[in-house]
């Protein structure tokens, strides 16, 4: 994690580069994350394919969510105005709302749909940040330094899909059980997704892609022409939620 | 310090204004402690609406600091000496707003004891970066400018020679702190409400509105309370100043309803629907919007009839009506507008909490003890060459 960020900050001024800049981090020795369905000729971009129809197969399932809210000690808060998530379930009409999908069965209208960070190539909370808390990483992930943020929340505004949440509170006190290897956070800051960059340093799968009993969610490098993500978006018609807004989310949804 | 032995000595009635402000200030200041023990969850705003009175607030003051511009630029650049009188007491406004909008930006932090990573990282492509240039830049010119001039009223001497560069400087120093606070919103990609080229312009157009009015109000103030008369024509020349700024913004606000109403898109129809009908229901600020409305509509017929503006009472009413119309509009719509409906286009209630609302008044007292006190500095130093 440390490595990856002192990439971007050393080689990217305008958070704007730091896609460009992809081929100068490799061509100055920096590690990508260790690939999953490894790839040696292109680089590592993460991004996920999300089937609504089979997460919709299965009710009334939150095992993501679960799984997502104990590996990140993510809070229960019960005042919606407070709450604090990672990955969560939206009605399809409310994620997509440029999709005008008003003669479309109700039932697609208002099924719900998986949504959490988007992980942007052109990302407009990196932009805004004063801090550089949140930064790019060159294996596209979005990451959140909790240590440097001073809770000005203008990620917030400039995020177009309502990703990030923030501790109005301390968050320690709504936390049901206690994962000890990840830490918690303080009250006062903004976090988010961050596609398991802890389990995707010791090559392991986001906990939410493992939990999903119908593989719902898949996830791997976009830039691996061979791997499932590009297969997957090769057979199947897939949208992105606000892609038109420039921002080239990496969450991919089918339909 | 700087001839503060001034501020020190004072009437009775100075005595119990200043008391009485401090006495807001402490109280404010034990809500700021609560809100710094349990965090912002004691505030009105949510994860939907991020940002609530306090950025509001700050945006509006940030209005308040630039308009000094207004009697700067026709005293040193147009030598109307008719604001030769008033100039210092916009250049102190100036300084009480940028302090007031210091102290907003601080009490809206999560973590406010980390600000200063702010300049420990700088972040050329985050315009809050660029807005705390600005303003901290703003600030220490207007000091510069303020007690480098009031000494040499006291020592009845010409001011330097180098303070004339530092006095351009500021005048374009001033729009700029408008622009960028404006920029803090404009290039947001999901929020289409302030997605608009016409938003810096607005911005400046009501500051150069709300900021000369307040200052009338002082004028009118100061008569009243001292000995110091800022003389009718200043005045009456700064009425003209809020009534080409009024009408520049009036319309800005109507290009900005027609684009959004003529074209008929949803995303920036909805955000005017919500500020002034209500959407699902929920019109928290129709009656807020429509205030501020008539208000603005009524005291731009007041301004534009010359022998209305001329009649000191009546420009009077008029300059609480532009101040408050103004203060609704930019100081509460502006910021929660833009955040309703949600990116999942949620119509999410904002109403401020008791603490906030604490807050925000102990930032105000925090203004006017500042005001008063720069103000009384300047009036007794000019006692003192008067009376010699």
């Amino acid at each position: 994690m440390s490595i990856s960020r002192r990439g971007f900050l050393g080689a990217a001024g305008l958070s704007a580069l730091a896609l460009a800049s992809k081929s100068t981090l490799d061509a100055l020795g920096f590690e990508a994350a260790p690939q999953e369905p490894t790839s040696a000729a292109a680089g590592t971009r993460w991004a996920m394919v999300v089937d609504p129809r089979k997460c919709l197969d299965q009710g009334d399932c939150t095992k993501c969510i679960e799984a997502c809210d104990y590996a990140h000690n993510v809070p229960h808060i019960t005042n919606p105005a407070h709450e604090v998530k990672w990955i969560w379930k939206e009605p399809f009409e409310d994620a997509f709302p440029f999709l005008e999908v008003d003669y479309a069965p109700e039932a697609f209208r208002e099924q719900p749909v998986m949504v959490l960070c988007n992980h942007c190539d052109n990302a407009p909370c990196v932009r805004v940040c004063p801090t550089q808390a949140t930064w790019k990483r060159d294996d596209g992930i979005v990451m959140m330094d909790w240590h440097r943020c001073i809770g000005c929340r203008y990620c917030m505004a400039a995020c177009p899909y309502g990703s990030r949440s923030f501790n109005w509170g301390d968050p320690r006190p709504a936390m049901a059980s206690l994962n000890p290897d990840y830490p918690t956070r303080t009250k006062g800051v903004v976090e988010k997704c961050t596609f398991c960059e802890e389990r995707l340093a010791v090559g392991q799968r986001p906990a939410c892609v493992d939990a999903c009993p119908a593989r719902a969610l898949v996830f791997g490098n976009l830039d691996d022409p061979e791997g499932e993500v590009r297969s997957l978006l090769r057979a199947r018609f897939a949208v992105r939620r606000k892609a038109e807004l420039g921002t080239g989310p990496a969450v991919y949804y089918l339909v | 310090m700087f001839m503060f032995e001034k501020a020190i000595v004072g009437s009775r009635r100075y005595w119990t204004w200043v008391c009485g402000l401090l006495v807001v200030i402490a109280v404010a200041f034990l809500a700021y402690l609560r809100q710094l023990q349990v965090g912002l969850a004691i505030t009105g705003m949510s994860r939907d609406v991020t940002w609530g009175l306090y950025i509001a607030q700050f945006t509006f003051f940030v209005g308040v600091a630039a308009s000094a511009v207004m009697v700067v630029l026709p005293y040193y650049l147009h030598d109307f000496k008719a604001f030769g009188r008033i100039t210092i007491l916009g250049e102190f406004l100036a300084i009480a707003s940028v302090t007031m909008c210091a102290l907003f930006i601080l009490v809206d932090m999560g973590q406010p004891m980390r600000v200063l990573n702010v300049m420990l990282h700088p972040t050329l492509h985050s315009m809050m970066f660029w807005d705390m240039m600005s303003l901290g830049g703003y600030l220490l010119l207007n000091a510069v400018i303020a007690l480098v001039t009031l000494g040499a009223e006291r020592k009845r001497v010409a001011p330097p020679a180098w303070i004339r560069p530092v006095i351009i400087v500021s005048i374009p120093w001033a729009v700029s702190i408008h622009t960028v606070t404006a920029f803090l919103y404009n290039g947001l990609p999901g929020r289409s409400f302030w997605l608009t080229a016409i938003l810096a312009p607005r911005f400046l157009a009501s500051a150069f509105a709300a900021g000369p009015a307040l200052l009338i109000l002082l004028c009118l103030v100061i008569r009243k309370v001292t000995w110091f008369d800022a003389g009718r024509e200043p005045i009456q020349k700064l009425a003209v100043i809020v009534t080409y700024a009024m009408l520049l913004n009036v319309f800005f606000v109507g290009l900005e309803l027609f684009t959004a109403l003529y074209s008929q898109i949803p995303e920036h129809v909805e955000h005017f629907q919500y500020l002034f009908l209500g959407l699902h229901g929920q019109a928290t600020l129709a009656p807020w919007m429509w205030t501020s409305s008539v208000l603005g509509v009524v005291s731009l017929g007041l301004l534009l009839v010359p022998s209305m503006r001329r009649r000191e009472p009546v420009l009077a009413v008029t300059c609480v009506m532009v101040f408050v119309s103004l203060w609704i509009d930019k100081g509460l719509g502006l910021i929660v507008g833009g955040f309703v409906p949600s990116p999942f286009g949620a119509v999410v209630r904002y109403v401020p909490t008791v603490p906030e609302v604490l807050i925000v008044l102990g930032i105000w007292a925090a203004g006017f003890l500042l005001v008063t006190l720069f103000y009384k500095i300047t009036l007794s130093v000019r006692a003192e060459v008067a009376a010699s």
